[in-house]
């Protein structure tokens, strides 16, 4: 229950908050209060998971880039859509009635007793590297592929006179 | 295995195809020659080979290469078909085009395209014995199409001459319209019959309506008429002797001007369904035979009246077809490959010895320089004038039989009447054109010189065939091959045939051919040409034919493009491609107000449609 | 003490909507960022959640490559607004319109 309030109010600070390290601090608030729910939830392995990547990795990028760009809110003083906000906010409502509805009128299924040992870091490592072992490597290299795509976006832009003296290209 | 040896009568040539149109101009000019000339004479060894198989003579032999078309119960495979029909047409095709491929190489010795000719040539070989060794109409047509792409290239072989290429390009046109309504035809067949296979469509002729048959036998017609050079569609045929001669005597005389011909003959038992077809190719066959044979009384160029020649013969063979005499119309096309290749090859060699030139008016006294040519000549003359013995007298006369004794009176004795009238005048014209260039007074400057031997040679062997092709089905040495024929065609011998009194009929026709000599002596003997007044006149102007095209078909035609061009081009087609690209504009220029450059726009209007979609689902 | 699986689906439901509307109304390009994690860890939770209810380990390994992605997702995307940070001086993404028709 307190994680669960925990993490609804980190929730709205993310998306209410005025500067975006407020909101990268929510975040965190977040991610935390899943890791409790996951342990809950008998996913050891998936909350490890979550503080390490997301709190450890993830925020703290977000929070460098912050730094990075140094700015206040990062958004302008008007508004140009002016129907935006008030669509988004209906639209949304009835969005979230909607999976409220279908969530509780649903039926609901009697919770499985889970073998021992579920959600360890023994057994979802066994699921990884046997039935999903091609995904995984996959993964590995969509991750790759992210680490060089990043470099090559970030890298600075070389101005055309410094070009001249490069080697010509292949 | 004997049942492909049909396919290797078509590869032999193919192959010759190949090698002398990929690697052909690094041969020397001789090795395009023989190569050439080999590759039909093994097609021609191969051919007799595969006579030899009793299987031919009763049922034939099918080979089945591949499944073409396998589109439900509808199925076309590409097979070739072996009987007594093909059998004959293979070894005339193999044949004669291999003793006109050896006299090539002596008559086009010094070309400098000579391994594009035979290359050509061989292509069309190929293509011919494919178009006859069918098994079914879509192979046939494939072969059709080839041999008529061939004719193309061989007519405007000589590109750089702009008559050549026009003359080409006429044949192929014309061939067109004839093509356009065999495709119909066999279209028709293939969805009212759903077979084309040549042995089905025998079997099950019967059990087609009439109206249908009709329909397609006249579309089928209409192809023959287009690619035999019949009325209305014989126009390109004299243009075509632009051609190399030999070309004109494979193609455009023994081969391939007879496949509409060979066609009919094939599809017989379809065509017996259509009593009104059968009329109408009988009417057309007599009235092109006794029309040609008139505008080639008054035709200057030799070459030009040895065309009309042919297809006023090609006339008595239709004529054989229309009045149901399929054997012996096959018959007279053996003897006319015969005779008429020689007559060709003959012409062609006058024509090498006087440096191309072909008017008769500018020829004469050949005799006596070209003492073999002119006998060759001679000899084919005398075959086609029907002179008693040679082979065209049994063939022609034959014909003229069959057709007294299939008229009923009145007008269906106009086909016998146009006959033997046909027959008298294609004797006077053939007289004049051998008076005008063998029979002195010479009208030459140099001395022109006999041929080579590789020239001479075919002719001799074509001469023999022209003389003695007689006995093939002279009914005094057992008609061989009427009897072969006869037993394919299943005709009855105790058909009308027992009613006519046949010696009558064969003095009434050989009495009209020497009448015929006899008055070309009368009319030629000596002089350079007669005008036979305002009848010379009428002929000259080929009846008019060519001038109701030009009013009828071609300012038409040339109206009606420029009115595309003018009118439907300009205003209705591009209006239309103009109003359509403005359309698009003014539409886009309204849908660009959507692409806001908002990702959040877009985003909203994703949640709305999710939203609408999850309604959906939960609603459902 | 077992919670039943409606509550963790509400909570994963609220956080949905919540990173939604952050998409929706924030400019800051960091911000929708965010929000987009958010959206993607309530999809986390709802995995878990299944997972455990089933008691099939499934659930869980999707978490796993979600993760990855994410994270894979994280850098190039923060990449990219460094890269119009640098050429526009701005993170506003009303202010990136190249693409208005």
């Amino acid at each position: 229950m307190v994680a669960a309030a925990g993490a609804l109010a980190g929730g709205v600070g993310v998306i209410a908050s005025r500067t975006p390290v407020r909101s990268a601090l929510s975040l965190l608030l977040v991610l935390g209060n899943l890791a409790v729910m996951y342990l809950l939830l008998s996913a050891q392995f998936i909350a490890a998971l979550q503080v390490i990547v997301y709190a450890g990795a993830i925020v703290v990028l977000f929070l460098f880039v912050i730094m990075l760009l140094h700015m206040r809110t990062g958004e302008g003083r008007v508004e140009k859509l002016r129907w935006q906000r008030p669509v988004s906010y209906v639209l949304s409502g009835v969005f979230l009635s909607a999976l409220l509805w279908a969530i509780w009128t649903g039926t609901g299924t009697q919770v499985a007793t889970s073998p021992a040992g579920f959600g360890t870091v023994e057994s979802v490592g066994r699921s990884l590297f046997t039935t999903f072992l091609l995904p995984f490597e996959i993964a590995s290299v969509v991750l790759l592929v992210g680490i060089i795509a990043a470099v090559v976006v970030g890298r600075p832009v070389v101005p055309p006179s410094a070009r001249a003296h490069l080697p010509p290209p292949e | 295995m004997p049942g492909s040896v049909s396919g290797l009568i078509v590869l032999f040539p193919l192959a010759g195809w190949l090698i002398n149109g990929l690697a052909g101009g690094r041969l020397p000019a001789r090795a395009a020659a023989m190569i050439g000339s080999a590759s039909v004479g093994l097609a021609f060894v191969v051919s007799v080979v595969s006579i030899l198989d009793p299987r031919v003579w009763q049922d034939g032999i099918t080979t089945r290469l591949f499944t073409w078309i396998d589109a439900g119960e509808f199925t076309v495979e590409a097979s070739l078909l072996m009987d007594p029909l093909s059998a004959l047409m293979a070894l005339l095709v193999s044949g004669v085009s291999f003793l006109i491929h050896v006299y090539s190489a002596g008559y086009m010795a010094g070309d400098p395209a000579q391994s594009r000719y035979f290359a050509y040539l061989n292509l069309f070989v190929a293509s011919m014995l494919l178009l006859v060794l069918a098994g079914n109409l879509v192979v046939m047509f494939v072969g059709w199409e080839l041999v008529g792409l061939c004719s193309y290239l061989l007519i405007g072989f000589w590109f750089e001459r702009e008559r050549a290429a026009n003359a080409g390009r006429k044949a192929f046109v014309v061939n067109r319209i004839g093509d356009a309504g065999f495709l119909l035809g066999i279209l028709l067949l293939a969805v009212t019959v759903n077979s084309l296979d040549f042995v089905n469509l025998s079997a099950s002729a019967e059990s087609i309506a009439v109206p249908v048959a009709t329909a397609a036998t006249l579309l089928l017609f209409v192809g023959a008429t287009g690619k035999s050079a019949q009325l209305p569609l014989y126009v390109w045929l004299p243009d075509a002797m632009e051609g190399p001669t030999p070309v004109s005597a494979l193609i455009h005389a023994a081969t391939m001007v007879t496949a509409g011909v060979y066609m009919i003959a094939r599809l017989q038992a379809l065509f017996f369904r259509a009593e009104v077809t059968l009329s109408v190719i009988a009417a057309v066959g007599a009235l092109t035979a006794f029309f040609a044979a008139t505008i080639a009384l008054v035709e200057h160029d030799l070459k030009r009246v040895l065309a009309y020649s042919t297809i006023s013969q090609l006339g008595y063979m239709f004529l054989a077809m229309g009045v149901a005499a399929a054997p012996v119309g096959m018959f007279h096309l053996t003897t006319h490959a015969f005779f008429k290749a020689l007559l060709f090859l003959a012409a062609g060699s006058v024509m090498h010895a006087m440096h191309d030139v072909i008017d008769m008016r500018r020829l004469g006294g050949l005799a006596r320089p070209m003492r073999w040519t002119a006998l060759g000549f001679l000899i084919g003359a005398a075959a086609l004038a029907g002179f008693p013995l040679t082979s065209g007298f049994f063939s022609k006369d034959l014909i003229l039989e069959r057709a007294f004794a299939h008229a009923e009176g009145g007008l269906t004795l106009l086909l016998w009447i146009a006959g033997v009238l046909t027959a008298f005048v294609t004797a006077l014209y053939i007289t004049r054109a051998a008076i005008l260039t063998f029979a002195p007074p010479p009208s030459h400057q140099d001395h022109p010189h006999e041929a080579p031997p590789t020239m001479t040679w075919p002719m001799a062997a074509l001469a023999a065939l022209a003389l003695g092709g007689g006995i093939l089905g002279a009914q005094a040495a057992g008609a061989p091959l009427l009897h072969a024929l006869d037993a394919f065609f299943h005709v009855e011998e105790s058909g009308a045939a027992k009613s006519v009194p046949a010696l009558a009929l064969t003095i009434v026709s050989a009495t009209a051919a020497l009448l015929g000599i006899l008055a070309g002596f009368g009319l030629y003997r000596g002089r350079r040409d007669v005008s036979l007044g305002a009848l010379g006149n009428l002929f000259r102007r080929q009846w008019f034919v060519e001038d109701l095209y030009e009013v009828v078909i071609v300012e038409p035609s040339k109206r009606l493009a420029h009115f595309l061009a003018g009118t439907v081009d300009l205003q209705i087609i591009d209006g239309t491609v103009n109003g359509v690209a403005a359309g698009f504009k003014r539409s886009s220029a309204a849908l660009r107000r959507v692409q806001t450059g908002y990702v959040r726009n877009y985003a909203a209007v994703v949640l709305a449609g999710t939203v609408l979609l999850l309604g959906y689902w939960l609603t459902r | 003490m077992i919670i039943p699986a409606q509550y963790y689906l509400t909570i994963s439901a609220v956080l949905f909507t919540l990173g939604m509307v952050g998409v929706l109304v924030r400019r800051n390009a960091l911000v929708i960022f965010m929000s987009i994690e958010l959206m993607l860890n309530s999809v986390n939770l709802t995995f878990v959640t299944f997972a455990r209810q089933l008691a099939a380990i499934e659930g869980q390994v999707a978490v796993f490559f979600v993760v990855v992605i994410a994270a894979v997702e994280v850098v190039v995307g923060l990449a990219i607004i460094i890269a119009i940070f640098r050429t526009r001086s701005t993170v506003d993404i009303d202010d990136v319109d190249l693409l208005r028709g």
